[in-house]
């Protein structure tokens, strides 16, 4: 296609794309007036109902604890397909590369760093109910503290700690908890998911009740997700670049 | 509060504009982890923290990670090809 005929296109659908933005925007409710009934709702119960303050946490993990459940099981999907799709190698072909990062600063600052996001993920999960926070979000800090390992201090030092053999067992335990906390619900007579503890006192860390445990598994379910996705990408990576296999 | 937001906007636009104009692939994979940061804050002044949060480490740190792995790997291969 000519350049010509290539800017005519985009013309046309820019202005056609632009229309319909102007027509969407300018039917839109005016900024901060949110119309819906359930988000007021929720924020009126979830204190009283649940004894969570946050009740985006309150919603994700126990009101509607069955849809996150299945958000949980998409991400274990898709680790498992990466997995599946680029482990034509093992591990221990890589294990011994070693590539620190020249910089001794930059590596006992990331070191450092390393631990202070460790407890800034701990910190997010267990505040779940009570601050923004909770297992996905904290689940993803987790994995990003042992990632700042690999980007600041080492490929070995990273490797052995987010090798397959510990984040597929905490990816799995983390979701099989998930769904067999469901099934004590039923066990308990409730509905699938549905809070089977004491409550707690409002505001505190033990408050929440058995969303609580849902809150956990979910943070461990996530950050084993990541880092079994991003340690394929690193292995495949680190093997091509040592030359560790032929190139096809 | 708004004046606050229309800078947080303004950077949003700023940003992705400067992801899709780089041409250079490693350069857009560090612009669009600014472009990342820049969203982190608009969530944040629009009152959205735990979005923020979660923002924070997808778009900043894993999903530049990840493109910049498969960047190097591609790279490696092409150097090899060359030898």
């Amino acid at each position: 296609m000519s350049r010509e005929a290539r800017l005519a296109l985009f013309g046309v659908s820019a202005v056609g794309f632009a229309a319909l933005l102007a027509w969407g925007v300018a039917e839109l409710p005016p900024f901060g007036h949110y119309a819906g009934p359930y988000g007021d709702l929720i924020a009126k119960l979830a204190p009283q109902q649940r004894h969570m303050a946050n009740t985006v946490t309150a919603v994700v993990f126990d009101y509607r604890g069955f849809d996150t459940m299945g958000e949980e099981l998409l991400l274990f999907a898709a680790a498992s397909s990466v997995a599946l799709l680029l482990r034509e190698r093992r591990e221990h072909e890589v294990e011994d590369v070693v590539e620190p990062v020249r910089s001794e600063a930059s590596a006992a600052v990331g070191a450092l760093a390393a631990v202070v996001t460790l407890v800034v993920a701990l910190d997010v999960v267990a505040h779940g109910f009570i601050t923004p926070g909770g297992g996905f979000q904290g689940g993803v800090v987790l994995a990003a503290a042992v990632m700042s390992l690999f980007l600041a201090v080492d490929y070995g030092r990273y490797a052995r700690i987010g090798k397959s053999t510990h984040t597929e067992p905490i990816e799995a335990f983390g979701a099989g908890a998930y769904v067999a906390l469901g099934l004590v619900s039923f066990a308990f007579g409730l509905a699938f998911l549905e809070n089977f503890m004491e409550l707690g006192v409002f505001g505190r860390l033990s408050s929440g009740g058995s969303a609580i445990l849902v809150n956990w598994s979910s943070a461990l379910a996530v950050a084993g997700g990541f880092l079994v996705i991003f340690g394929e990408y690193l292995q495949e990576n680190m093997a091509e670049r040592h030359g560790r296999r032929k190139l096809p | 509060m708004v004046p606050l937001q229309s800078i947080a906007l303004l950077f949003v636009a700023a940003g992705g504009l400067a992801v899709v104009l780089a041409r250079d692939i490693v350069r857009q994979a560090i612009l669009f982890s600014l472009y990342g940061f820049a969203l982190v804050v608009l969530f944040l002044v629009f009152q959205a923290p735990d979005v923020a949060l979660s923002a924070l480490v997808v778009s900043g740190i894993a999903y530049p990670l990840v493109l910049v792995a498969a960047i190097a790997r591609v790279r490696e291969r092409q150097r090899r090809e060359q030898e």
